[in-house]
This record gives structure tokens, sequence and C-alpha cells, in this order.
């Protein structure tokens, strides 16, 4: 870790490699497997240089068999190594659905707190790059369903560099989703960080008039159209959740208190989704907040078509939320 | 009207009392009224001290009724509650769920707004938190000690609050008819030389009973439009709109003014106007008016385009009655003519629903020995 203060530019993609590096160097438990991490530099080209750093031990390419390679993270972990696991993305993942759930997030239970499973996986995730219907959803919300795993969704440079670390200081199982439009995102160095929490979620933007909820990908959206908003008059408050599993009820709950509406922006599929706990947590715990039905605005329900101006309109976008919101603020029901 | 001043109390627990005993005396933007009760028994506690403001609704009173109201043979009969008797017709009428946010319900509570006193400001006519804080913010500017001297802008402010609503959510049209008074008129004079000076009967009399006998007819007009409904009134009480000394205006009830004789309604006018103009109401006639009647003749006004005090849905003026050049079978005469106008609300009825209104108004006033 540098003690410099540096304010240099650098990329989502960087910060992620930073916090690798980082992660290798500090702890020689922690090693990086997954497809194409090594010599390829990682599909994302996010592992890029690790492998002539770090050598063939510590990043190492896997075959394309999901459900193996997580499952020998587990094992590793349960051997008292600190395994990062990259699924190429989340729609791949669903091979190895049964080693997370049914073992990893499961396995403290099931050996009577003997066993537990500090097994970090990494995957990307979320549409607008064209890569269709097999590559490109938001499956987050699902996982977020599984008691026994934390979810974090970083979408700031400073989550993505340094949720990592605390990631892998959990004892139990972490699945970090990078939406895969962030990579290219730039913005200042992040500070060095120790005891960095992944916990909260956290207020991006001040606001009055409405809570936005959202997280990954939907964060720069959704501040993108508060900014729009802003010269309207109307004065929106941004809430990045970070982590989705245990949601921090309490962040939300304030930022109702203070704005008395809320639109929940998520790109996954609206039906049984996180935006659909999150209204539902709202009614339970700020009833008497709220002076307008919780809003939602969500990917649309289809699988996500490869067309760019099709794939555009299935995702929330900064005039859909914008719009969304003139209509919460200026009704109540 | 939001709130109301104790002023004093005219019973105490213990006391028996029966259905419209006066039991207290409260200041409103309208004036000192008389607090009726709408049940009877025994007065177990009063909930409120002189000189407390209380909003509309709040409990006042708990009076246990008497035990033979209670066919459940109950041994501690249930409480009855003699507290919303200022509240208005809005108030004791309304059944449907009141369209209010939950934050805007909390926040009413913490204010201790009575929500139904509360409009939606937006088109979905939600109560929604600003209409609560707007209410609060003009509940605040008129908290005031007893007999205050604003009072007259109070009651200006209550005016300007009905009058303002009504222009902004009730949709007026208006219809004027000149009636013949001559038949009336000559009736009433040969009357009234049987009679006594004490015991003559004004035209306004006449014409007051003329006007409630036609709401009778046309039930549609007599009555209040809440919750996107019409709801007819309990019986034709013509509010009738007198004016204050100080300024600002009343318009007390004249209860089953149809069913009145019009020697009745002679002695309510002696009775009534004198106390309205001094602000010594009773709160049913302050608040039960089915329908309005404004008369500005004696100010030389002819014609008057009146605006419907809600949640009322017609509003009946009256104009001064003057020698007109009138034609009856083919000569022109001179004739004493009054012109009637109505103010109807267009969601509770049509143009030709008020017509036929005016025309009962009309035919009721070419038979005056009838009224």
């Amino acid at each position: 870790m540098s003690d410099s203060a540096a304010t240099n530019k650098t990329t989502y993609r960087e910060a992620i490699r930073e916090g690798l590096r980082e992660a290798l160097c500090s702890d020689s438990r922690v090693f990086l497997m997954g497809e194409d991490v090594g010599h390829y530099g990682g599909c994302f080209a996010v592992s890029r240089g690790l492998l002539e750093e770090f050598g063939a031990e510590r990043v190492r390419d896997t075959p394309l068999a999901e459900s193996a390679f997580v499952g020998a993270g587990i094992g590793a972990a349960l051997g008292g190594m600190r395994p990062i696991v990259e699924i190429m993305t989340v729609n791949f993942s669903l091979l190895a659905l049964d080693q997370i759930m049914n073992t990893a997030a499961t396995l403290l239970h099931m050996s009577g707190g003997q066993f537990n499973v500090p097994i970090v996986i990494r995957m990307a995730t979320g549409g607008g790059k064209q890569l269709a219907a097999q590559h490109s959803h938001s499956l987050e919300g699902w996982y977020a369903h599984i008691p026994g795993l934390t979810i974090l969704t970083p979408a700031t440079m400073e989550d993505a560099r340094h949720m990592l670390g605390a990631a892998l200081r959990e004892p139990d199982p972490v699945l970090i989703f990078e939406n895969q439009t962030l990579y290219p995102l730039e913005g200042d160095s992040p500070e060095p960080a120790s005891n960095f929490d992944i916990t909260r979620a956290a207020v991006r933007r001040p606001g009055r008039d409405a809570t936005l909820v959202t997280y990954g990908a939907g964060l720069h959206k959704s501040l993108a159209a508060a900014e729009t908003l802003a010269a309207e008059g109307v004065d929106v408050e941004v809430l990045d959740l970070r982590v989705l599993r245990p949601l921090d009820d309490a962040t939300i709950i304030e930022s109702i208190g203070k704005t008395h509406r809320a639109l929940v922006v998520d790109d996954g599929w609206r039906s049984g989704g996180i935006s659909a706990e999150i209204a539902a947590r709202i009614m339970e715990q700020a009833f008497f907040e709220l002076d307008a039905p919780v809003a939602r605005l969500c990917g649309a329900e289809v699988p996500m078509p490869y067309s760019k101006h099709l794939e555009l309109a299935a995702l929330p976008q900064p005039e859909t939320i914008a719009e969304t919101v003139r209509k919460l603020v200026n009704k109540h029901g | 009207m939001t709130a109301a001043t104790l002023v004093s109390w005219k019973i105490r627990p213990g006391d028996v009392v029966s259905r419209g005993q006066v039991v207290a005396e409260v200041e409103t933007d309208k004036g000192v009224i008389d607090v009726e009760c709408f049940n009877e028994g025994t007065v177990e506690r009063l909930m409120s001290e002189p000189g407390q403001k209380l909003p509309v609704g709040a409990l006042m009173a708990v009076i246990r009724g008497s035990v033979d109201d209670e066919p459940s043979m109950s041994a501690a009969p249930r409480p009855n509650v003699a507290a919303n008797t200022i509240s208005e017709p809005s108030a004791t009428t309304s059944g449907a769920r009141l369209k209010i946010t939950p934050a805007a319900r909390k926040r009413a509570g913490e204010l201790g707004i009575a929500l139904e006193q509360l409009h939606g400001s937006e088109s979905d006519g939600v109560i929604g938190l600003t209409d609560v804080e707007g209410a609060a913010a003009a509940a605040t500017t008129s908290t005031s000690p007893l007999r205050s001297e604003d009072g007259c802008d109070r009651m200006r402010r209550a005016i300007a609050a009905a009058m303002s609503k009504s222009k902004r959510e009730v949709p007026h049209y208006y219809l004027a008819t000149k009636i013949d008074m001559s038949r009336a008129l000559a009736w009433l004079e040969s009357e009234n030389l049987n009679r006594p000076l004490a015991d003559r009967i004004l035209p306004a009399v006449l014409t007051l009973k003329a006007v409630a006998l036609s709401l009778h007819d046309i039930p549609e007009l007599n009555g209040f439009w809440i919750d996107s409904k019409f709801r007819s009134g309990d019986g034709v009480h013509v509010g009738l709109a007198v004016a204050m000394k100080g300024g600002g205006l009343v318009a007390p009830a004249i209860h089953d003014a149809d069913h009145k004789s019009l020697d009745e309604i002679m002695s309510l006018f002696h009775d009534l106007i004198p106390r309205a103009r001094s602000g010594r109401l009773r709160s049913s006639e302050l608040t039960d008016a089915t329908a309005t009647l404004t008369n500005l003749g004696d100010l030389g006004v002819e014609t008057v385009f009146g605006v419907i005090y809600p949640p009322q849905v017609a509003l009946i003026g009256l104009g001064k009655i003057t020698q007109q050049p009138w034609v009856a079978d083919d000569n022109i005469c001179a004739r004493p003519v009054l012109t009637a106008t109505l103010s109807a609300d267009h969601r509770a009825t049509d143009g030709r629903r008020g017509g036929q209104f005016l025309d009962a108004l009309n035919r009721r006033l070419q038979t005056p020995e009838k009224l």
C-alpha cells in the first residue's frame, strides 16, 4: 500500500486490479483463479499483468467448468487459503449456483458452525455492451436472496479499489458484482483505506425531494438524472446501496425520513427483484414517512436484446429515471 | 374552520344532558358559538379547559349514555363522545376513506390538525405533506387570544379560504330569471293589513319560504358535494347570508325552512339576524345549511352572481324588487320585478335542472297564499 495521497486519474478496471495486487501482496494465502485470468489477462482485462507479477501458482487459469473451479475454490477456502474466484459473467455463474448456494453459503450451518468458507467470488454483471442475452443480465438480486452470502456491488473508484480487501477479511463467502459498463469509468485514484466498510449504503448526493435508491451502473445513471432534475429545481438524493445482502435498512429509512418519496432504480428484472425487496422494506419500516407510493424503474422483463437501441430501451436510462422522478414528486399516488 | 377556542363550559361532570342542550361556548373565526350536545347521558369527564384551542373533531368531553340506550345489556355502557359538535358537514357526512398519504397522516397527528379539514392540492386529490404543512401554517397564523382584535381578519381569512376553494374546485354555472312579484306583494300587503305591526311579514320571508319549497322540489340542489358525489341534505336548511357589523358575513341555517310557517320564519329572522350580527350563533345554525340564500336587495343590487359555499352545491341570489316595464297580455305595464339567480355546482346538476329550480321559484311566488 502506498502512503502517497496521489490523486492521479485511474479507471474502475485499474482500481480493481490494484485491489487484487494489494491482496496478493499482503497475504500469501490469497490466489486468483478463473477462466482466462492468467495468460489472457482476464476477459475484461482486469487481471492483465498479474500472472507475470505473481506467477502461475497464484494466478491460475481454469478450464471452462464453473462448477468445478468454484468447488475447488470452496475446498481451498476450507483448507485455509483465501481464494479469489473470477467468473466471467453472472450468467455463467448459474453453472456454479449449486456450489455457491448449497455448499459455500450453507456449509457453516450444515457443519454446526465448524466450517466457514472464506471465499471471494468476483463476476461481471449487467447489460449495455451488446453482449446479448447470455452475457448481459443483472442477477445479483437473485444472489441477495441467499442467506449466508454477502453481496457487494462496487460502483465507485473507492469501492472498486477497497471492497475486495474487506471481502477477504470476512470469514464467510462474499460475492462481488462488477458491472461491465463501469470498467472503463475514469476517476481520481482512491485514497488508501483501512478497515474499509462493506456494511453500509452511502448517500452519494444529498437531496430533499426524493430518494433514488440504486447500486452499480444505476448509480451513475441516477446521478446524471439528478443533475438534470436539479436544473429544474427538483433536489434528488441518490443512495448507493453498495451492499445488496445484508441490506442497510437504516440508511435507506433515514433517507426516506428526509425526502418522503423513493424511486428504486435497478437494471434487474422487476418481478421478484431486489427492487421489490427494497420497496417492501420501506413500506414495512417507513410507512408513515411516505408521501407517495414507492416507485420502481427496472430492466424490461425480456432476455437482453443484442441490438443497441433495444438494449438501451430495456434498461433504465438517465432520461427515464428523470421522467419517473418528475411523476413521483408531482403527485401522491 | 379548523379550530376553535373553548370559552366556557355550561356543564359539569355528573350533569345529565339532553340532545340539543348547550354544553359549551367556543370562539371560532366566525365569533362565539354555542356548542350543542348530540347525545343524551351523564357527563363523565371534561377533557378540555377554557382558553384551550382545539382542532375540529377533538375530544372535548365524555358523556356516558343511559343504560336504556344499550340493548346489548352490557353492564358498563359505552361512553358516547360528544366531541365533534363543531364539525362541518363534510366531517359528519363523509363516509368514504380519506385519501391521505401516510406521511401526511402522521404529520397531521403531530400538529394536531383534524384530517377532515385538509384538502388535497394536487390533481389526484390526495392530501400530502405539503397540504398538511400549509394547513398548519394557516392555523398558527390564526392562533390568538380570546376575542382578539384580529377576529375580523380571521373571519376574512376563513371567507378567503372557503371562497378560494370554491372558485378553485367548484365549476359554477349561473342562471338568472325575472319574476313578476305583483301577486306576491299584493297578497302580502293584504295579509299584513290584518296583522299588528310587530307581526307583519317581510317580503324577504316570503321569498325565503319560496326558495325553501323550490329546493324541496329540486332536491339535487339541496345538499353537498363530498368525495366526488352528491349527498342530499337531511332537510331543507336554508343558510341565510347575514352581513356582520365589523365586516364579513355568516350564513346561519334556518332549519327545515320548507316546513316552517311564514310566522315561524319571521320570528326566526328577529332572533337569528341580531345573534348572527353579534357573532352568537349555535353550532348547528353555523354548520347545517344545505344551500345558501343571499339577498342584496336592500342595497339596491339588482342581480347577484354568487359564489357557492362548499361543500354546498347551490347559492340563490335575490336582488332588489324594482318597478320595471313588463309585458302582460300584449300590454306594457309597470310591475314590481325581482331578479332571482342561481349559482350551482355543475358537478352536481346541469343547467336544465337549475332552470327548473328558478321556474319552480317563479311559480311558487305566483301563488303566495300557498306559501
